[in-house]
């Protein structure tokens, strides 16, 4: 079996691989990316596609932050299908306890420098009238979007084809290391492999602390109008931080074609991906709750996929301290549509010396590494 | 055998054998269902309930499924959604 040679080698074609093949090949590199499915069908199509900037810590503001400032770089060249609206967040306060975090985010956001807006009740029924009455207030973050992940990979997988890159799909990775990449077709050797292999990542890299975290979606026929911004309740942080049991938030996105997609559920321990009945009803009294319109709307299609979730909620971007010839891009959870063009850059930065726009530090996978050892 | 059924379909009246879905009407009356996103005329594919493609609006109600809906006297089937 002859040996294909590439500088960078992509195992996964969501759409952070698609972002990592768009960056390398931009800068002249020779790139393969391959995947045992379709672009853009694993996980990124399991996402919301919300743009969102999240302050869960430092280094996941900094990403997220970082990584929408390239969407916006971005945008002028989006193929319309992307669908990128930059529609806001409004992160809804239903009581007093959840108005304290409505202050205490504008207050890390604005020290920031990521413009928000505080929203009393009468302010928040003018910009979204089919809320439930007697909310106790928002908090307005306009550059939030909202974009189509399955769409958007293909575009950023397309600009990496028109650069060079080499896609093979159908084709399943078998093994990686010391730059060598075994599939089921053909052998490549790579300078460079990268793991963003999403929830399949620990087959290939065995030892990263990666576990596939199910989330049910479900999106609705045509209502255009009914609904303005992504609107995500702010006991959303409870239910998100919980690494035990099932939980399900209010997470409503309007999408271009007037379509609302109703999230969100986040399980542990699921093998299976099928539409599950109990969490699915919800899922969706949950958002009933808050919108009590929901309820007479007619749906279209409910799905699920598995997120890679790391246990300190933070994605693992770097060199693999056990071989380094394998970067790894994965373990972005909830947020990969956002943070996949940061991960990306911090990729084509490291592999071209230059000094990343924001530290790596914080995402290395030897922080995992390191707590092995002193364990 | 129960009589024929009277419908209209966008104002036109459709006789259909009793028993029969809304879709029949429709295609009887040679229209598809609704608009896709991009303008297209869509139809019928499957069915049985499960591909969403024959939505179209029976007096108030949008978004029904023709297929899983028995004609009845009277109804007003509009194909502009």
């Amino acid at each position: 079996m002859s040996a294909a040679s590439y500088d960078v080698v992509i195992i996964g074609a969501g759409i952070v691989g698609a972002a990592c093949a768009h960056e390398c090949a931009a800068q002249g590199m020779r790139v393969a990316v391959v995947d045992r499915e379709m672009v853009g069908g694993g996980t990124t199509a399991a996402g919301m596609g919300h743009i969102v900037v999240m302050d869960d810590s430092e280094a996941q503001f900094a990403l997220t932050r970082y990584s929408q400032e390239l969407w916006q770089r971005l945008l002028r060249d989006l193929s319309p299908d992307v669908e990128y609206e930059q529609c806001g967040t409004i992160w809804v306060a239903a009581d007093a306890q959840e108005s304290e975090e409505v202050r205490r985010k504008e207050t890390y956001y604005r020290s920031r420098g990521v413009p928000v807006e505080v929203l009393d009740p009468q302010a928040l029924e003018q910009c979204e009238p089919n809320l439930r009455k007697g909310m106790a207030g928002a908090l307005f973050v306009p550059e939030d979007a909202v974009l189509y992940p399955p769409c958007a990979a293909r575009f950023l997988m397309d600009r990496a084809q028109a650069s060079g890159a080499k896609l093979h799909l159908g084709m399943t990775v078998t093994g990686i290391g010391k730059g060598q990449v075994r599939t089921t077709a053909i052998e490549f050797s790579a300078g460079t492999t990268v793991n963003a292999a999403g929830t399949s990542a620990p087959m290939l890299t065995p030892g990263l602390e990666i576990r596939p975290r199910k989330g049910h979606l479900l999106i609705t026929d045509r209502y255009p109008g009914f609904l303005r911004h992504q609107l995500v309740e702010l006991g959303y942080l409870k239910s998100a931080h919980s690494l035990t049991s099932d939980s399900v938030a209010f997470n409503v996105q309007p999408r271009v074609t007037g379509q609302i997609l109703i999230g969100s559920s986040r399980q542990y321990g699921a093998e299976h991906g099928e539409v599950e009945t109990g969490i699915l009803v919800r899922m969706l009294r949950r958002a009933e709750e808050y919108m009590p319109g929901l309820a007479r709307m007619s749906t279209i299609r409910s799905w699920t996929g598995f997120r890679a979730a790391t246990p300190d909620k933070l994605p693992l971007i770097g060199p693999w301290p056990e071989d380094n010839t394998i970067f790894l891009a994965t373990g972005h959870e909830g947020l990969g549509i956002t943070t996949s063009l940061g991960t990306a850059r911090l990729l084509i930065d490291h592999l071209t010396g230059r000094t990343p726009e924001i530290p790596i530090a914080p995402y290395l996978p030897s922080r995992t590494v390191a707590e092995h050892v002193h364990a | 055998m129960r009589k024929p059924i009277t419908v209209k379909v966008n104002g036109k009246p459709i006789v259909v054998p009793f028993g029969s879905t809304v879709a029949v009407a429709v295609m009887m009356a040679e229209s598809a269902c609704r608009n896709s996103v991009t303008g297209e005329r869509r139809g019928p594919l499957c069915g049985m309930g499960v591909c969403f493609e024959c939505r179209l609006t029976i007096g108030d109600d949008s978004y029904c499924r023709s297929c899983q809906i028995l004609c009845q006297p009277e109804m007003e089937v509009r194909t502009d959604g």
